[in-house]
């Protein structure tokens, strides 16, 4: 027997290609959220309305955005998502939504809820991968023309594949796009689902107004706040927050002629004389062109711009939602007794600003056993799946929740009649994988968190204290009332007297007596032996 | 009875007192437990020490107490002016009922409304049965003895095979005629049933009387009285355990939680003829014993702290009982015969004049 000769070197290169990232994608969709057709659902809706929100607040217009979720046939949806925003010229369409990594985010750092450029587009390749059917994209600026597409993605190439292509002209003016497709999934109503998910964006996004048309009902969440939170800076990279990987593509494609001007123009915080700094300790000539720069100098440059000491960047470039707004989405969704929150001052990790925010509801109609319910959001967005891996779970629960008035055994999750809301913007959240439903836990993110967990948790303890306070006194009144009027009676009979004077009398002194201290305690004088 | 009136009235005035003031109204109520008895060695009883507790009406832990006590107290004021008669259940169900828009009950069982009426008595230095409140009948006698009672006469030797239920309050008795030599008292009603029947009474020349447990007032001061008008030596006849034991000396010196009228109630000439550990061996009961429980072992290891068991008999009995783990019941006796007791146990303790003091 001969053996099975091996491949020569030319017969597998021939084999290699470039794998286009779409074709990635379809071999990896776990990775970006697809991995049931539960959590594909909520990822789609996710995606969608992401992309209408953060497009609605990039043009300044107060969302609103219709979802609709229709069965259709066994395990498939039609998912419909519609908003008001600025719409998109007729060119750009399919372009921005039929190639993945196409998009205005990925070079630049700021704050906004997709930064990859796959979401939008990955929902398209999901929907054709578990239907076999085109997306349909309607849109319009405003202009009185309407663009109809249906397209799908070209894997191979990672090119829009237009199937249809026309304009609609019935004379409506309005700006807006649509995108309706069908997917493979399933529809739940479980503490993880699609209706639990725009509840949440309800909350953290009080400004939106969302229409939910789903399978079983018609939910409509109003906006409760008619302004919109600043819209965010923008920002270059940091030199801590780089990569070398990232810093040898910015070389590439720098317009800057030299290496100096290259890092005072590509990055912030570096003035001529940190540029200088930096060049001197790379031992680099801070004139030549930097696409000219070699592999170890880069290395040498990568390693001398984080020794290099610099001012932390810019946190101009937040936008948190702030403590009115926080609020105010709490309040629209649970009708609780207490409300606040903490914005706490903006920090940096890794060269990457970020802030925390945390709000709290507690008391009134919450349920008063089991968890507390925690809201992770990251600008904006609430994160449902992989909460045992995200910081600000890892912060709850690392946080000693007994001294702010609610039960907890151990490292868990607090209980009580209470709902958190952990908000982190930054320009660059840290997920801990693609599906970006869970925070990484960095030690600076992790302490500010706790910061401002404290912080809510005083205000929370002074509340229950005091409202300790006031049912104990109450509870004390109660006790005292009861009796009165038997006490009354009694003496009036022993004293020969009329009882309602009496009783008059006593009700006159109860209130001294009903009063409790600080300490929750009754002012009693007790048992006295003598 | 006009004194007790005033003392009743007395009281709500001082609470109507504090209530004018604008003051927390309080009484004072003397202490009944162990750490306020003292017993005195020359009289041989136990008494009250002069130990107070406040009981407030505006404190959260007291206050129903108080009001309790308000009740208790004005009810018996009625009972005064009406110049009636009542029983302790009477009084817990003519009190008992549900507070104005709360679930909550003035009393919810009778156990809550004896002690607030012997906190009266101790307050107001007065007895339950001044304040025209019996306790429930328990208690039976028999023996050559004629009594007095409302009008009627009644001899204590011609009452069938019951013999006379002691009602609670024997004050108003009259005992005409006695002819006995001593009151036998035995805690059980078998006992008392056996030595009935046998004529033991007759044969002896005594008076049986028979507690059923631990002895109420009404026997205890009927015991009191007929030892003490007519000069009759007092045996008392338990079972030889911890708890027998305690019945004696209730009888004898008075009890913890009565001492404040153990001298109206004790008998303190009162001797026991039996059941010991010791008489065990010399009556050959060992057969007929039972094994004690964890209770009664308890019960005398604090008993042989107690001033008035410090006799060395009675550490003495008290040490073995602890040691060799047995009781026996004074149904042993029968174990030897069924009349053992009336014929040969008894009669032999007496003629030996066998007693523990």
């Amino acid at each position: 027997m001969v053996e099975n000769p091996g491949k020569t070197a030319q017969e597998m290169a021939r084999d290699h290609r470039e794998v286009a990232v779409s074709e990635f994608f379809e071999k990896n969709r776990h990775l970006l959220g697809y991995d049931n057709p539960t959590k594909a659902l909520l990822t789609v809706v996710k995606e969608l309305v992401d992309n209408s929100l953060d497009a609605c607040e990039e043009a300044r217009i107060l969302p609103r955005v219709w979802i609709e979720i229709k069965p259709d046939g066994a395990d498939r949806f039609r998912v419909m998502v519609k908003d008001n925003g600025p719409g998109m010229t007729d060119k750009q369409i399919p372009l921005a939504l039929g190639k993945l990594l196409y998009g205005s985010k990925f070079f630049k750092l700021r704050q906004s809820r997709g930064t990859q450029g796959i979401g939008a587009s990955g929902t398209i390749l999901y929907s054709q991968l578990t239907t076999g059917k085109p997306t349909t994209l309607i849109a319009s600026t405003g202009n009185g023309k309407t663009s109809y597409y249906e397209i799908m993605i070209d894997v191979k190439k990672n090119e829009p594949e237009i199937v249809s292509h026309q304009f609609i002209e019935d004379g409506k003016i309005w700006h807006g796009m649509k995108v309706e497709m069908t997917i493979e999934g399933r529809y739940v109503e479980s503490r993880k689902s699609v209706p639990e998910y725009i509840r949440q964006v309800a909350i953290a996004n009080p400004y939106a107004n969302i229409t939910f048309d789903g399978p079983n009902e018609k939910v409509e969440f109003p906006r409760s706040a008619n302004e919109l939170p600043p819209l965010p800076k923008e920002i270059k990279p940091h030199p801590y927050g780089v990569e070398l990987g990232i810093l040898r593509r910015m070389l590439k494609s720098s317009k800057s002629r030299t290496v100096a001007s290259f890092l005072t123009n590509d990055f912030s915080r570096i003035g001529n004389g940190s540029a200088k700094e930096i060049c001197k300790l790379a031992d680099i000539d801070s004139k030549i062109s930097p696409q000219r720069l070699e592999i170890t100098d880069t290395e040498k440059l990568f390693k001398a711009m984080q020794k290099t000491k610099l001012i932390r960047p810019p946190t101009d470039c937040l936008s948190p939602l702030g403590e009115d707004l926080l609020i105010k989405g709490l309040k629209k969704e649970f009708k609780a007794e207490f409300f606040d929150s903490v914005t706490r001052p903006p920090e940096v990790y890794r060269g990457n600003p970020f802030q925390i925010e945390v709000a709290v509801a507690y008391g009134g109609e919450l349920p008063q056993e089991g968890s507390i319910k925690v809201l992770r959001i990251t600008n904006r967005v609430p994160l449902l799946y992989q909460e045992g891996d995200c910081a600000i779970t890892k912060s709850i629960i690392t946080t000693d929740w007994r001294r702010y008035g609610l039960s907890q055994s151990g490292r868990s999750i607090p209980v009580g009649p209470a709902v958190i809301v952990v908000h982190l913007a930054s320009v660059w959240v840290p997920y801990i994988s693609e599906s970006k439903q869970a925070i990484a836990s960095y030690p600076v993110i992790i302490k500010e968190i706790k910061l401002a967990l404290q912080e809510i948790g005083r205000k929370l303890q002074r509340h229950v204290s005091g409202k300790r306070k006031a049912e104990m006194q109450k509870k004390r009144r109660e006790i005292f009332d009861r009796y009165l009027p038997e006490v009354a009676k009694a003496v009036g009979k022993l004293t020969d007297k009329k009882p309602e004077p009496i009783l008059n009398k006593l009700k006159g002194i109860v209130k001294n007596y009903a009063k409790v201290s600080e300490d929750g305690r009754g002012k009693e004088k007790t048992e006295n032996s003598g | 009875m006009v004194e007790v009136k005033k003392k009743l009235k007395t009281l709500g005035e001082d609470v109507l007192k504090d209530i004018n003031q604008r003051k927390n109204p309080d009484i004072d109520i003397p202490i009944r437990s162990l750490s306020n008895v003292i017993y005195d060695e020359k009289t041989k009883q136990l008494t009250l020490g002069n130990k107070v507790s406040k009981r407030y009406l505006f404190n959260v832990a007291h206050a129903k107490r108080f009001m309790q006590t308000m009740l208790v107290a004005a009810l018996c004021k009625e009972l005064q002016k009406e110049n009636i008669h009542t029983s302790l259940r009477d009084l817990f169900y003519a009190l008992k009922r549900t507070l104005p828009n709360s679930n909550e009950n003035t009393f919810d069982e009778q156990r809550e409304s004896d002690p607030i009426i012997v906190d009266l008595e101790v307050m107001l230095d007065i007895l339950r049965e001044q304040l025209h409140l019996n306790a429930d009948v328990r208690g039976r006698v028999v023996g050559n003895a004629v009594i007095k009672d409302r009008g009627d006469l009644i001899n204590l030797g011609k009452l069938g095979s019951g013999g006379w239920a002691i009602p609670s309050n024997v004050e108003n008795l009259t005992l005409k005629r006695v002819n006995a030599k001593y009151i036998l008292v035995i805690e059980k009603n078998a006992a008392f049933e056996r030595l009935h029947e046998d004529k033991f009474w007759k044969k002896q020349k005594c008076i049986l009387v028979t507690t059923q447990g631990q002895a109420a007032r009404g026997p205890r001061r009927l015991i009191q009285r007929l030892s003490m008008e007519y000069k009759l030596p007092v045996y008392v006849f338990t079972d030889a355990d911890s708890y027998g034991w305690y019945i004696y000396s209730v009888l004898k010196y008075g009890s913890i939680s009565l001492a404040h009228i153990s001298e109206r109630l004790g008998c303190p000439n009162a001797k026991f003829i039996g059941l010991t550990i010791s008489d065990i061996d010399e009556f050959k009961l060992e057969d007929f014993t039972i094994k004690t429980k964890d209770v009664d072992i308890k019960r005398a290891r604090e008993m042989l702290k107690y001033d008035w068991f410090k006799h060395p008999a009675w550490q003495k009995e008290l040490k073995l009982m602890i040691k060799r783990k047995i009781k026996a019941e004074l149904e042993a006796l029968s174990g030897r015969g069924l009349r053992f007791m009336t014929e040969v146990y008894l009669p032999r303790k007496i003629k030996k004049k066998e007693f523990l003091p």
